[in-house]
């Protein structure tokens, strides 16, 4: 081994042969202080280069709305940039880009964040700015028309002119009945044409407060000194009256759904989806971490089962994806979505990925399979910290949606504890015909114009 | 060894806090960043005369490896989608492995390769953990894929059927639609008017001959920038880098390309295409990399549409009219003169509101050129912002193969600010005046009428 005094900062890395490990010291410092009002701060330091990370995240997003007000979420996430008193529309955005950095903004399902990126001696700036909108946001009307109209575009974009994203869109909506994950984060268009900037205020004041907010902050940092300047501009502001949320569980689904979707496009499109734990609920912790291997082992790199089995070897399949996200809030699916290749149909994709997931749950997967969905974890967590944004996004996901920070340094412990019978009884457990939703993209022709009809896009 | 720090509540607790973490500090965050030093470029040939450029990284146990060939879709010739089927056949078999065995040998020891291909750029990113064991199994996998392709028949068959998936793809992509409809609007007799992906004609001639012929001729080390950085040291790299290149012929650079010529006149193109919103370019070709005008435009750009927020374009079309999500406007600089575009989507019935605002935007930009204030803002955001652009080796790795296979100074990225400090406002009004004609714009536009 080579270098150990220089890996140490980072961790070791310990070679023998093909099988890896990373040790403990792997875990780079997280620092974790609590201000008097109950505002949570992270900072890593990362002293590669002279630039900092400062996000912050509310613990809101589309997956606490309900029906009618869907995408609010999202449309007061765009109107934070539109001024307080102090700062007026734009402002933000004026100062950030005057000292070099870069700001945005996204909202999930689980949270909705703010960070900008800058060089490590401007943090202060960040840090007043997010300090002021976080209680004195104006919102006014004016502003909030045009912005909606934004939104709608961004919709338009996003959404309304990509089949495979309709596609999408009606998949989840099948999948869930009651979940607050049933619908989009961008909001249904008809909840867009009907929101008021009141539906925004309240929302405003109901969720942001410092006591629901976490502060990430990752670079070439002082640890105590971030904290010191938290303290200066944050804890000023009193913790607000935040409700805590009801549980929100999807309704048992009662058997197989299948939907088809017709909107104009030139290629067909299948995406299927099971219900999952994950480890937010999950009564075994093992189990979103053996989903996630599996998840590895049939998608994710080049030598998967579907690339190797579906792409390459049965040639019935432009691309099969999986998707799972074990750090949801909520029960989530486990997707595979393809596309088929050549004279194929969507329904022999359908078998040909049944016969795989058969394939699983008879059939314990090699080590040779493990060992290398093992290999790229460990060698992804040397990797992932080439980016301080990605490091500050884990941080910040994991606690916000209250999993806790410390969760990220388990990760490579946890998926290399998997083992194939583990892989195997998720499978036979989780994945059911009768828990399953396939959504079905049959295209309509793209040179007739029946989409207007069908979807009644408003403009 | 590191001790975790305590999730601290109280704010009394600030001053002891003070005290204990920086011990920590000092123990456990020795800083070996070259914090304030310029980037150091450092630049040679490799023994057949492929350009290496080098970054030493040494604070994570890893290292980026890029291989860029003159060797993009300028390079097609009559087979539109040649240079991409060439460049995506390398992995699918090689030496005595198959396409599986490929993927498996990069994957099982956590190595990440992908290749990509581009107008002017054919490239292969390989990101491995530098423990030699695992280093040394991903670069003689990538060393093999280089030099010992197979062109394997039955593979030709099926990537053949994949691009024909893709270009039905396309078809349904608005985006696609439109960059596809503006780049041959642009370029009606250069290469770069030619689709990367092919057509279905020329996707279907394409023989294993044809590939063969043109591997031999570009996948040399005279066309070939290698570009390193990470936790390797010179002899190290240069070790690599040789092994990386073993067995790969001297041969040629690519002959010269072609100037692209401007536009006689403007042109106007609609695509009918079932939709909500339309989709809208305007453009015509721009500047080169290496452009004497390079800065100028940068940042007179920056001014008019590349900046996000605060930019002329954006405040126009979305902040005072909510008329757009996204709207822009950027050069692409390439080997020739690649395009200057100013793009949006709006709603169907505001296309014809938008491009009149673009339109006037753009002439007011050029008869006028910016405002004192506005080129100070611009500066202050490029120059503040310098330290983001260059944070990672993800982003270091891209500058390298850019600056090595554009031939530019090694200095580019260590003078960039002062450069940038230096434009007046005249140069880019100027530049701007003698480079960009507003009478002679293609607008493509794709949607429902």
């Amino acid at each position: 081994m080579k270098k150990l005094n220089k890996l140490s900062i980072w961790g070791k890395i310990i070679g023998v042969g093909l099988a890896l490990s990373v040790s403990q010291h792997a875990l780079a410092q997280v620092h974790e202080f609590k201000l008097e009002n109950g505002m949570k701060v992270l900072v890593k330091e990362d002293h590669r280069a002279p630039v900092v990370v400062s996000q912050i995240w509310y613990k809101v997003g589309a997956g606490y709305e309900h029906n009618g007000i869907t995408g609010v979420s999202h449309v007061l996430e765009h109107m934070m940039f539109k001024g307080t008193p102090k700062h007026p529309a734009g402002e933000f955005s004026r100062i950030i880009a005057e000292h070099g950095g870069r700001e945005n903004a996204f909202t999930s399902r689980d949270y909705t964040a703010y960070f900008q990126q800058l060089e490590k001696s401007r943090l202060p700036i960040s840090f007043e700015m997010e300090a002021d909108r976080m209680r004195n946001l104006t919102l006014p009307e004016d502003q909030f028309k045009k912005e909606l109209d934004v939104v709608k575009e961004e919709r338009r974009m996003r959404y309304e002119d990509k089949p495979r994203s309709l596609t999408h869109e009606q998949f989840i909506a099948t999948a869930f009945t009651s979940s607050p994950y049933q619908h989009p984060i961008i909001g249904w268009m008809n909840d867009l044409d009907n929101m008021q900037v009141e539906d925004l205020s309240d929302w405003y004041q109901r969720w942001y407060a410092p006591n629901n907010a976490t502060l990430v902050v990752v670079g070439d940092v002082k640890a105590d000194e971030v904290f010191e300047l938290a303290n200066k501009y944050f804890a000023v502001i009193p913790a607000g009256k935040v409700a805590i949320s009801k549980p929100r569980l999807d309704a048992p689904q009662r058997g197989q759904r299948r939907i088809t979707v017709s909107v104009p496009a030139k290629l067909p499109y299948l995406v299927m989806g099971y219900k999952v734990p994950v480890l937010k609920t999950a009564a075994e912790e093992w189990e979103p971490y053996a989903l996630e291997v599996l998840a590895g082992i049939l998608s994710g790199t080049n030598s998967s089962r579907f690339p190797k089995r579906l792409v390459r070897g049965q040639q019935i399949a432009a691309g099969v994806d999986v998707g799972y996200n074990p750090y949801s809030m909520h029960d989530d699916l486990f997707t595979i979505d393809a596309t088929p290749v050549g004279d194929h149909s969507v329904a022999e994709i359908e078998k040909a990925i049944n016969a795989q997931l058969k394939l699983i749950k008879e059939e314990k997967v090699s080590k040779a399979e493990l060992d290398r969905i093992k290999a790229q974890v460990v060698a992804s967590k040397v990797y992932e910290k080439d980016s301080v944004f990605y490091q500050a996004m884990q941080m910040g996901t994991l606690e916000t949606v209250g999993l806790g920070w410390q969760r990220m340094d388990e990760y490579s412990a946890k998926v290399k504890q998997i083992t194939s019978e583990q892989i195997q009884q998720v499978a036979k457990k989780y994945l059911l015909a009768d828990q399953l939703t396939v959504a079905i993209l049959d295209p309509l022709p793209l040179e007739t114009k029946p989409r207007k009809k069908i979807l009644n896009i408003k403009h | 060894m590191i001790t975790k720090d305590k999730g601290i509540i109280a704010i009394v607790a600030v001053v002891v806090l003070v005290a204990v973490l920086s011990v920590i500090n000092s123990n456990t965050q020795k800083s070996e960043a070259d914090n304030g030093k310029p980037l150091s470029i450092q630049s040679w040939q490799s023994e057949h005369g492929a350009k290496v450029m080098y970054v030493h990284a040494p604070q994570l146990p890893m290292v980026d490896i890029r291989l860029v060939f003159d060797a993009g879709s300028a390079r097609d010739g009559k087979l539109p989608g040649l240079a991409m089927m060439t460049n995506a056949m390398l992995d699918l078999g090689a030496g005595e492995w198959s396409t599986d065995t490929i993927a498996e040998r990069f994957d099982s020891v956590g190595a990440q390769f992908s290749n990509d291909s581009l107008k002017d750029m054919a490239i292969f990113s390989l990101r491995s953990l530098t423990e030699p064991d695992l280093l040394n199994e991903a670069i003689t996998t990538l060393n093999t894929i280089l030099v010992k392709p197979k062109f394997i028949e039955s593979e030709l068959q099926r990537t053949r059927q994949q691009v024909l998936i893709n270009l039905r793809n396309q078809e349904q992509s608005m985006s696609t639609i439109a960059s596809k409809t503006f780049y041959q609007a642009l370029y009606p007799e250069h290469a770069y008017g030619s689709p990367v992906m092919g057509t279905v004609d020329s996707i279907n001639a394409i023989t294993r001959d044809d590939l063969i012929k043109f591997y031999k001729k570009y996948y040399v080390a005279s066309n070939a920038v290698v570009a390193i950085v990470g936790d390797l040291d010179k002899a190290e790299a240069e070790e690599q880098v040789a092994q990386i290149l073993k067995g790969l012929p001297e041969g040629e650079a690519a002959e010269k390309l072609l100037e692209a010529q401007p536009l006689n006149e403007a042109k106007r193109i609609h695509k009918a295409h079932p939709s909500s919103q339309t989709h809208v370019l305007i453009g015509q070709p721009g500047m080169k990399r290496g452009d004497e005008d390079y800065l100028a435009l940068y940042v007179g750009n920056h001014i008019l549409g590349g900046s996000g927020f605060g930019s002329r374009i954006v405040e126009e079309i979305r902040e005072k009219r909510g008329l757009a999500y996204s709207s822009y406007s950027y050069f692409s600089p390439m080997r020739v003169n690649g395009p200057f575009i100013l793009g949006l989507q709006t709603g169907n019935g505001n296309t014809q509101q938008a491009l009149t605002i673009l339109d006037e935007v753009l002439r007011e930009f050029i008869d006028k050129g910016p405002t004192e204030e506005e080129l100070q803002h611009a500066r202050k955001n490029i120059t503040g912002g310098f330290a983001l652009k260059v944070d990672s080796n993800k982003d270091i790795i891209g500058y390298l193969g850019m600056i090595g296979f554009y031939n530019l100074p090694l200095d580019y990225l260590a003078t960039f600010n002062e450069r940038v400090e230096a434009i007046t406002l005249e140069q880019i009004h100027d530049a701007f005046k003698r480079r960009i004609n507003p009478d002679k714009l293609v607008t493509v536009t794709v949607g429902t009428k």
